[in-house]
């Protein structure tokens, strides 16, 4: 679409308050926009959860919910970070096989105790996902690219710690560790209330911290952002090396709440996350982002494959090509609504 | 009275890049409160010597002296902590975030924690805001924001940062003449406050208005410096072309010249009642060959409308264009290209050019379907129409293959030209052609659409430059609101009859320029 000089709103230099000389009409359709890009997937969330408890009992059942949410709390920590790398106009494809890796490890390490096998993990992790920041912003090669090769790379250094996936790691019952992933405080599993605490930490940190404003800023104009003074490379770095270290964290919590490190896991975690963190109202372009609704977005994918789990006579080979399905009708939704705002 | 404290001394300045001394041995002084202009074509150097004082790039050779200390800024950001800070002739903010967070990046008020004090932050924006003449809700995005309040917000940043250089690259190619003078009010405050601000314009009259002294570079050398007061205007000029006085008095700042068409011959653009839903309303005109016929009007009055309604790009409810005799059917862009109309946009970078191709691909884009047969493309050919357009045009690349993006602002405007005219087109529409084009590059532009009409084409001339359209055009219709208000012939094509026609205005009293001027 093409925007004449005509078509924008002028806004005064003058003492004539600026917001008048704009069309009314064009703000609160904005604002609209807006709300529903930000807030559209609570709503579906609500409305899908509000069908299926009065369609089926047993899904607004304590322990279903309780299951759905401990499921849910690992694709969300891969998720947070994830919004993180895609508000920057990144992306990370490396996160589904750090989440594999971090599970091996951490059992792995849960024989030389606890401690070993919470920051093994997270330094491996983490390290891999440093790499992936330096490539990208100071050699300036596609995140695509850079993280496809860490995918890779990570699953490969996975099946040599396993010797091809032979050896099985366990994590020894009654372990602190086992602790972490299987036990419950106030009804709710343990990785839950770690992920809701994540999950507002990583809103103070985009929202309400000077870091956070960089990512928007990369994200929404990165040569503006340089000429502002933003230290673009280190923003980059930092958000590929906190979605590394989420993705282990995220695995090395999995791992502990199997009380084992399955090395087949991960496959494809990092489109779903990708998936949830777009769902929830990130623009994929970059610039524009809520943790909030990669949360939400990661609870309707959940949800919506436990529905089709509660129908049952719906092959759940079928739950791949509903999730595909909905996430297209998200992505066109988001692009609708992105060009009525001339985001994109 | 002590003479003020040198805030900047720049010596020997050079910079190379692969094939061009963009920069070679600069000097330049600048003094606190001190408003100085740095002036030049486009490639004259002032941009490398803008990136070299803000750490975009380092120097080859020379010396930057700051505020008694020889510095080296290492990336803007060290630029700017020191205390030197710039805006850009595109507003360079982050349109997603609110207008206080862009305000404050990098600097937002925290708490102990290191947390950000937004309602602290949105308060002081405001007040900050408010000084600059920009009354909104500082939480909105900045997109949401006219370019000239945003190009306002920008200032607002820059200024903010405790700066003690300001230095501001065509602050007002996006601004209305109200927004104008308020930046003029800033800058004289800053001035007050002594701090130095470096003035990039091409407008001369903004020029005289608020700089003390100027700089003129030319083909990367320092070719002037002192008070403006002591150079007119005819002489600066003349030192930023590099031509000799007599020759740009005789010739005008302006150079168009003679009636190319017969006055009795068939139009070879006929539109009639072009009429599109609250844009335009019975818009008629016709242009015989070899004719300028100047579209006139204010902003928003339907001017580049008319001329997409005409080149098909803008479907029409009623009216008809009828090309040399021919009706036009369906109004679609390619039938109307295939008639022989080519319409030159207003906004060259997001409707022409393709800054990633060469000079060579931009030019044979259009006409790449009549050089290829059975979808085969005939090099050959195509190298001739490039070499003959970039020779006709004279059109100053290193070579066909360079990338148009590294291309001064008025060779990109030569190279869009030069796509259109390899379409051997009858009629020319050419929406404002010379905008941030500078003034040398304008001249040529000028002359050649003047040579274009000697050759037989029919040209429309939009533009909001008084004196270009009036020194350009034969006749001049003239649009208010989406209509034809009035058609200027003869000797009544006057800057003089022509605003009052745009203010709708017998009265005998002169209109004030700025009416139709930038528009």
């Amino acid at each position: 679409m093409t925007v004449t000089k005509a078509d924008l709103p002028v806004t005064t230099a003058s003492n004539e308050p600026a917001g008048e000389t704009e069309p009314v009409g064009s703000a609160r359709s904005e604002r609209l926009s807006a709300l529903i890009q930000q807030h559209g997937a609570l709503a579906v969330l609500v409305i899908v959860s509000l069908v299926a408890s009065f369609s089926f009992d047993s899904f607004a059942t304590g322990d279903n919910v309780g299951n759905m949410a401990t499921s849910s709390a690992f694709l969300a920590i891969v998720a947070l970070g994830m919004t993180f790398v895609i508000i920057t106009g990144g992306i990370d494809l490396s996160v589904g096989s750090l989440f594999a890796l971090g599970g091996v490890l951490a059992a792995w390490g849960s024989r030389h105790g606890t401690l070993v096998a919470l920051l093994l993990p997270l330094l491996v992790c983490g390290l891999i996902g440093v790499v992936n920041g330096l490539l990208v912003a100071k050699s300036r090669l596609a995140p695509f690219i850079v993280t496809l090769a860490a995918m890779l790379g990570a699953r490969g250094l996975l099946l040599a710690i396993t010797d091809e996936g032979a050896d099985t790691f366990l994590i020894g019952k009654g372990s602190f560790l086992a602790e972490l992933g299987q036990g419950t405080t106030l009804g709710l599993g343990n990785p839950v209330w770690i992920t809701l605490a994540l999950f507002v930490a990583g809103a103070v940190v985009l929202r309400r911290t000077r870091f956070g404003q960089h990512v928007y800023a990369v994200g929404g104009n990165e040569d503006a952002a340089a000429l502002m003074g933003a230290p673009v490379a280190r923003t980059k770095i930092l958000v590929y090396t906190l979605s590394g270290l989420l993705a282990g964290l995220a695995g090395a919590l999995n791992a502990a709440w199997l009380a084992s490190g399955v090395t087949i896991l991960g496959n494809g975690m990092e489109l779903e996350a990708i998936s949830a963190v777009v769902i929830g109202g990130t623009l994929l372009t970059g610039g524009l982002g809520y943790v909030s609704g990669s949360l939400v977005g990661v609870l309707l994918l959940k949800v919506i494959q436990n529905v089709i789990n509660q129908i049952g006579s719906l092959d759940s080979s079928y739950q791949q090509v509903v999730s595909g399905a909905f996430l297209a009708v998200v992505v066109i939704a988001q692009t609708w609504l992105g060009r009525r705002r001339q985001l994109m | 009275m002590a003479p003020p404290a040198e805030v900047l001394a720049v010596r020997g300045l050079s910079k190379t890049f692969p094939g061009v001394r963009a920069l070679d041995d600069v000097d330049l002084t600048l003094h606190a409160g001190e408003v100085h202009a740095l002036i030049g074509e486009n490639g004259a150097g002032k941009s490398t010597l803008i990136k070299l004082l803000t750490g975009v790039y380092r120097p080859d050779a020379g010396e930057i002296t700051f505020q008694g200390d020889k510095v080296s800024f290492a990336t803007p950001l060290d630029a700017q902590k020191a205390g030197i800070s710039t805006i850009y002739q595109e507003v360079n903010l982050i349109p997603l975030l609110s207008v206080a967070r862009n305000l404050f990046l990098g600097r937002e008020p925290r708490n102990r924690f290191g947390v950000l004090d937004v309602a602290r932050m949105n308060r002081e924006a405001e007040e900050i805001l408010v000084g600059y003449g920009v009354h909104v809700d500082v939480r909105r995005p900045l997109r949401t924001l006219g370019v000239g309040a945003q190009q306002m917000v920008a200032l607002a940043r820059a200024v903010a940062t405790d700066a003690r250089i300001v230095i501001m690259d065509e602050p007002t190619s996006s601004l209305e003449p109200r927004e104008v003078e308020t930046l003029f009010t800033v800058i004289r405050r800053l001035r007050d406050a002594g701090i130095a601000v470096v003035y990039v314009s091409h407008r001369l009259d903004e020029l005289y208005a608020v700089c003390s002294t100027v700089t003129v570079l030319r083909d990367g050398r320092r070719v002037h410096h002192g008070n403006l007061a002591d150079l007119d205007r005819l002489s600066l000029v003349s030192t930023m072309l590099g031509r000799d006085l007599g020759e740009v008095r005789e010739e005008g700042l302006t150079k168009f010249t003679g009636d190319h068409h017969a006055a009795d011959s068939e139009p070879v653009l006929d539109a009639a009642g072009l009429t599109v839903p609250h844009k335009l309303h019975d818009v008629s005109l016709s242009i015989r060959p070899g004719e300028v016929v100047g579209l006139g009007g204010l902003l928003g009055s339907g001017r580049t409308e008319t001329a997409k309604a005409i080149s098909g790009a803008l479907p029409v409810r009623s009216g008809r264009v009828t090309v040399a005799g021919t009706p036009l059917r369906g109004g679609s862009a390619p039938a109307a290209i295939r008639a022989g109309i080519s319409l030159l946009p207003e906004d060259r970078k997001s409707e022409g050019i393709v800054p990633g191709l060469s000079v060579r691909e931009n030019i044979a884009l259009a006409v790449l379907p009549r050089l290829s047969r059975f979808g085969l493309v005939s090099e050959a050919k195509v190298d001739s129409v490039v070499d003959t357009f970039m020779k006709r045009l004279r059109i100053k690349a290193s070579s066909p293959h360079q990338k148009v993006g590294e291309l001064s602002g008025g060779n990109q405007q030569k190279v869009l030209l030069a796509r259109w005219l390899a379409m051997n087109p009858k009629v020319l529409l050419l929406d404002e052609p010379t905008r941030g084009i500078d003034v040398g590059a304008k001249a040529e532009v000028q002359k050649l659409v003047d040579e274009l009409a000697a050759d037989g084409l029919g040209v429309l001339l939009i533009s909001s430059d008084l004196e270009e359209l009036i020194e350009g055009s034969d006749r001049v219709v003239v649009l208010k609101d989406g209509a034809v208000v009035g058609e200027l012939t003869g000797d009544d094509v006057t800057e003089d009859k022509l605003m009052r026609t745009i203010a709708g205005d017998r009265r005998p009293e002169p209109v004030a320029k700025e009416v139709a001027s930038d528009g």
